[in-house]
């Protein structure tokens, strides 16, 4: 088998990791097919004489302060999450690859350079990062993703560049500049390919972390603008009635925790399946 | 070991200097006049003018930045607030004692349970215990904070009516705070604790503890825990950075007027000194924690020690 189909099948094996990845399809489907579901117009519909209802068969969520389906709306929240998370954790993963090559490919002084670079973003706490950006910019869909970009690249760079630079002192790459392989040639046939296992997995692990930043910046008021139904704002919404409507909390907070949770589980199946350790 | 920590500490200047370029910098791309922000469209042009140059913001930006890294190093000068024309620094000073009850309190509270299950939990592998605490760890590692939070407050301050849900007034007012941010860190810490025993017990050094005949305790907790201690001390350094963010929103959730709540609210009404001073501020704190973590590490690696020691002994 080649290590591609090893990789899938063990995979395979892992049943938590499966349930993470029907979770994570599940939210795909979601993004696609919601309209579908529920048509996002269900969720805009104002209802006053409906409102703060707990869960029914028409309303399976229940209704918000102006008598808005929650299920609706926590279903066309799923996309401003994923729209905020899957941009910024790519971006941050492709920078981290190419600053991570680079470190790990050229010379001694660049790295150290960058090494100290990171420590200086890294000494900011993610969560401050976002903040000063927000307080920059301004609170809106694009300038999150540019927020949590901006607080994910050190990490990223720094997995990125550590396994580049194990994979660089492996036997193969010298003898692969011993028959004259130049350097772009290693870099993007051998190196990156090789690292991409790991990468995958930080990705998800990113993703998991970028859902829970994005729907607490929302959640303070400093993310998306309403009336959007992101998660976060949704629960920002439920506080005031947190005494009398508490469904309108439970809901929105699942849907983050499965979210993160599924990405977590995901990123530990891959991570076990990619284990030289583990192998037979 | 004393020259270490003077090193060490050496090393924080340049960081601070590095953090504050940076925040200096993000706030610098805030688009708008901050004078007419803060006064009005209706003031004189003599009011934005003295606005202006009491804030020293008639000055180009590097001009800028120096000024405020020398008055940062020489007088703890934090900036002055836009809004209130207060130095940054009284507020720093009044609200940061909260933030810190809530963030070492947390770290406390996660670190004793998170690396006591993850201990048993790797001792005990395969037991339902190892089951039952991996799969709560699992979910509470991904819960989001303000969501537990809320949760926590429905129910011990609603449903039970035992701790009170808001505002800081007596140490019970720190438990919901303290179980919020601390449930999700100890979580992530006893899978952490968890990994780095199981790796530490299949060590050649604990079979040959056991051929000798070393009670089973000792094994564990002299040979095996100390040896995995490392690596956990060194991710708890890590996940304080995270911890420090989520005591910001913690904040939040629970009214309590620490400097999380104030960098928020000063995000919020524009007032940049204010966001610059409590970040660098942060900044600061989470770089002297990381400070300490090195400190203790190199305390309990005894192949650091012996570097140290034996140095000074000659």
């Amino acid at each position: 088998m080649s290590p591609l189909q090893e990789t899938i099948y063990r995979f395979s094996q892992n049943k938590v990791s499966l349930i993470g990845l029907a979770v994570v399809l599940l939210l795909i489907f979601i993004i696609i097919f919601g309209e579908f579901i529920s048509p996002f117009e269900n969720g805009v519909k104002q209802n006053i004489r409906m409102r703060l209802q707990g869960p029914s068969a028409e309303h399976w969520f229940g209704t918000d302060a102006y008598g808005r389906d929650i299920f609706t709306r926590v279903l066309h929240g799923t996309k401003y999450t994923m729209m905020i998370a899957f941009p910024a954790t790519f971006i941050a993963e492709v920078i981290g690859i190419i600053l991570g090559a680079c470190a790990a490919f050229y010379s001694r002084w660049f790295d150290n350079i960058l090494m100290r670079v990171l420590d200086v973003f890294q000494a900011i706490p993610g969560q401050l990062l976002a903040l000063a950006v927000v307080a920059a910019l301004g609170g809106s869909l694009f300038n999150l993703v540019i927020a949590m970009l901006i607080a994910r690249i050190p990490a990223s760079v720094r997995t990125a560049r550590s396994i580049m630079l194990s994979l660089v002192g492996q036997e193969y790459i010298d003898a692969a500049r011993s028959y004259g392989s130049r350097d772009y040639h290693l870099i993007f046939r051998h190196v990156i390919p090789n690292s991409l296992g790991a990468m995958i997995v930080s990705m998800t692990i990113n993703l998991s972390a970028i859902t829970l930043q994005v729907s607490s910046m929302s959640y303070i008021g400093l993310g998306v603008s309403p009336p959007t139904p992101e998660w976060g704002a949704l629960l920002s919404e439920a506080r005031e009635f947190i005494i009398t409507a508490p469904h309108l909390i439970i809901f929105p907070g699942i849907a983050i925790l499965l979210t993160a949770l599924s990405f977590n589980l995901v990123g530990d199946g891959l991570r076990d399946a990619l284990d030289p350790r583990l192998r037979d | 070991m004393i020259k270490y920590i003077i090193r060490r500490l050496i090393t924080l200047v340049p960081i601070i200097i590095g953090v504050t370029l940076v925040v200096f910098t993000i706030l610098e791309m805030t688009p708008g006049d901050p004078a007419k922000m803060m006064l009005g469209d209706g003031a004189t042009l003599e009011q934005f003018e003295a606005f202006n140059e009491k804030f020293g913001l008639d000055k180009p930006f590097v001009s800028r930045f120096f000024n405020y890294i020398l008055q940062l190093f020489t007088r703890f000068d934090f900036g002055t607030s836009w809004l209130t024309s207060r130095p940054v620094l009284d507020t720093l000073k009044a609200r940061v004692p909260i933030t810190l009850i809530i963030a070492v309190s947390s770290i406390a509270f996660a670190s004793t349970i998170g690396v006591s299950l993850g201990v048993i939990s790797a001792v005990k592998q395969y037991s339902k215990l190892d089951y039952v605490s991996r799969l709560t760890a699992m979910v509470l590692a991904a819960v989001p904070v303000f969501w537990l939070g809320m949760m926590l407050a429905i129910l011990f301050a609603l449903k039970l009516g035992w701790l009170p849900s808001s505002g800081t007034g007596s140490w019970k007012h720190y438990i919901l705070p303290m179980m919020t941010l601390g449930l999700p860190y100890s979580a992530r810490i006893l899978r952490s604790t968890r990994g780095y025993m199981l790796e530490a017990v299949r060590q050649d050094f604990v079979r040959t503890a056991r051929s000798k005949g070393v009670p089973e305790r000792y094994v564990i907790w002299k040979h095996a825990f100390l040896n995995a201690c490392l690596p956990v001390i060194n991710t708890i350094g890590v996940y304080m950075g995270g911890l420090l963010g989520g005591a910001v929103v913690t904040e939040n959730v629970f009214g309590c007027n620490g400097l999380g709540s104030f960098i928020i609210n000063s995000v919020k009404r524009k007032d940049i000194p204010a966001v610059t001073g409590g970040t660098v501020f942060l900044a600061m704190i989470f770089a002297l924690i990381l400070l300490a973590v090195d400190i203790l590490y190199a305390f309990v690696d005894p192949r650091i020690k012996a570097r140290y020691t034996a140095k000074g002994a000659k």
